[in-house]
């Protein structure tokens, strides 16, 4: 049993004589972990998201929610309480004790599979994303896959799903036109951000997403200021992807498929309690899962070209600031998120396909063209 | 475990592509194919042949099957529940069958010295996967593309109103 399973799993990992039931109880811990983590980022972007607009309006945001031993705390229970800190754990809890509502006109099978089909698929990409170097003898990513980058945009393309079966479940007009809005934006942009990491593979030469990390270590030119990241060699490329994460997140500029004006909440007005709040968590989910993605491809990942903070970590301090390191890149990108949902205006939704078809898909493909060309004359033909 | 997990698999695929045609809503059909497709990505992966089984799932339970969903959610999904089987349907649908059968049965019987050729020869995937490509069926896939290119070229032509 032991060496069939060690044959079967080798060609996943990297490290093919690990030991079948270290492999799998450390995988356990890992995977339980990452989304404890990525749970509670999922509750305080929220409150991020909350309170970052309160800033932008010049209003004050949650701060009313205080716990009864903490909040009588001298400095620190006002503090938090101003800071809305407990008010994420009230949000949760409101969530789970609201009706569970199911109008009698839905489908029922759908109506109950579609909140779950949106949550999982973020959960299931973040499992490819190498978080840190090592900590102790383990890589810090769940799954060190090959094909890392194809297995993360086949489980994004599943996310599509949630949304349609969600509009067609309600069987009422406006999530139908929210579904329906969903499925063409996602599809459209899907294209668009595969073709735009393309070059980014071509530079790198492997889909493996520890090998991408790898390749952005050192400086740019050997100079010490600037770090070797994609984001400097691919601008354009970085540029089509950020565009198109958005879209894909249903964010502001682009967040058709729930357009408040027009389709009254879109997708997600006949739902309620719990089934709205994983609709709702899984935006925010769909979100640190992209963030961390932009990170790792064209951000360097966890390192930092200063201080040899690009090499695996030796001892334990080092793997927990690698692990620090990504986190800190990746909440930049949230608040980045966050930042411009307050500042720009929707798209018109004819304006944001001819901005996917039209303007994306050609320049990623000549992207592809002329970074295929460059690697042609530099490799002295 | 390998031998368990093909069966569930393969269980899994056969049940859903039954569903697919028993079903009468086509949405239900379209969502069994989706099932299917995935746990043939599961059947993909235990051959070690990863590459296929995240294209699987990315090309077609992604993409191809959500614009499917799409179009039928478009269609007036009452007339189809409504509609009886014909001659004509069951006549082809028999015949098509059997050929697929045929050719099928015909392929595993000449074929089985190939049958041990697993993980050995596409390890992993992407690398030897694109060398091949590029090489020894180089003809194959460039005939692909252009069929691709003219079924693209062909939708334009009928999706257009007035041809000038």
């Amino acid at each position: 049993m032991t060496h069939l399973a060690t044959i079967t799993m080798s060609p996943w990992f990297a490290q093919a004589d690990l030991d079948w039931k270290t492999f799998a109880l450390w995988s356990v811990v890992k995977i339980v972990c990452v989304v404890g983590v990525l749970l509670f980022f999922v509750a305080y972007s929220v409150l991020a998201e909350r309170k970052i607009s309160a800033f932008i309006q010049d209003r004050l945001g949650p701060n009313r929610v205080a716990l009864p031993l903490i909040g009588s705390i001298p400095v620190i229970g006002p503090f938090l309480t101003k800071l809305g800190f407990w008010q994420p754990m009230v949000d949760g809890l409101k969530s789970f004790l609201k009706e569970d509502f199911t109008p009698a006109h839905v489908r029922k099978v759908y109506f109950w599979l579609a909140p779950a089909i949106t949550m999982i698929p973020a959960f299931l990409t973040v499992a490819v994303i190498p978080f840190g170097s090592t900590l102790g003898n383990q890589q810090m990513v769940i799954a060190n896959l090959d094909v890392g980058i194809l297995y993360t945009f086949g489980i994004v393309s599943l996310g599509v799903y949630g949304i349609v079966l969600a509009g067609y479940a309600a069987n009422s007009k406006y999530p139908f036109l929210g579904g329906i809005r969903s499925s063409a934006q996602m599809i459209s942009y899907e294209i668009a951000m595969g073709m735009s990491v393309i070059p980014v593979f071509m530079l790198v030469g492997n889909l493996n997403l520890n090998s991408v990390i790898t390749y952005q270590t050192g400086h740019l030119f050997n100079w010490v200021l600037l770090p070797n990241w994609l984001v400097f060699k691919q601008p354009i490329a970085f540029l089509i992807f950020l565009v198109a994460a958005f879209a894909e997140t249903n964010r502001m500029p682009f967040d058709m498929p729930e357009c408040e004006t027009e389709l009254v909440g879109g997708y997600n007005t006949e739902y309620s309690s719990m089934k709205f709040a994983l609709f709702f968590m899984g935006e925010y989910a769909n979100m640190i899962a992209s963030s961390a993605m932009m990170v790792t491809l064209f951000f360097g990942g966890w390192t930092l070209p200063w201080f040899g903070l690009d090499q695996p970590a030796g001892n334990f301090i080092g793997g927990v600031l690698h692990i620090g390191i990504f986190i800190a890149k990746m909440l930049a990108f949230m608040v980045f998120f966050i930042w411009v949902r307050w500042m720009v205006p929707r798209f018109r939704y004819d304006q944001l396909m001819n901005l996917g078809w039209q303007r994306f898909i050609p320049l990623a493909l000549v992207n592809i063209v002329v970074t295929g060309a460059v690697l042609w004359l530099l490799a002295g033909h | 475990m390998q031998a368990a997990l093909f069966y569930f698999f393969a269980a899994l695929t056969l049940v859903c592509g039954a569903l697919i045609i028993l079903n009468r809503n086509p949405i239900n059909s379209a969502m069994f194919l989706v099932l299917s497709i995935a746990s043939m990505a599961g059947l993909f992966v235990l051959l070690h042949a990863f590459f296929l089984a995240a294209v699987q799932v990315l090309v077609y339970a992604g993409a191809v099957m959500v614009l499917f969903l799409f179009v039928i959610m478009l269609l007036d999904l009452k007339e189809e529940d409504r509609r009886k089987f014909n001659l004509f349907g069951i006549i082809t649908g028999v015949i098509s069958v059997a050929a697929i059968a045929y050719i099928s049965f015909a392929a595993i019987r000449s074929g089985s010295a190939s049958v041990s050729r697993t993980a050995s020869d596409i390890e992993g995937g992407t690398l030897p996967l694109g060398k091949l490509l590029f090489t020894n069926y180089l003809l194959p896939f460039e005939i692909l593309s252009v069929l691709l290119l003219v079924a693209m070229v062909g939708v334009i032509l009928l999706s257009k109103k007035d041809l000038k």
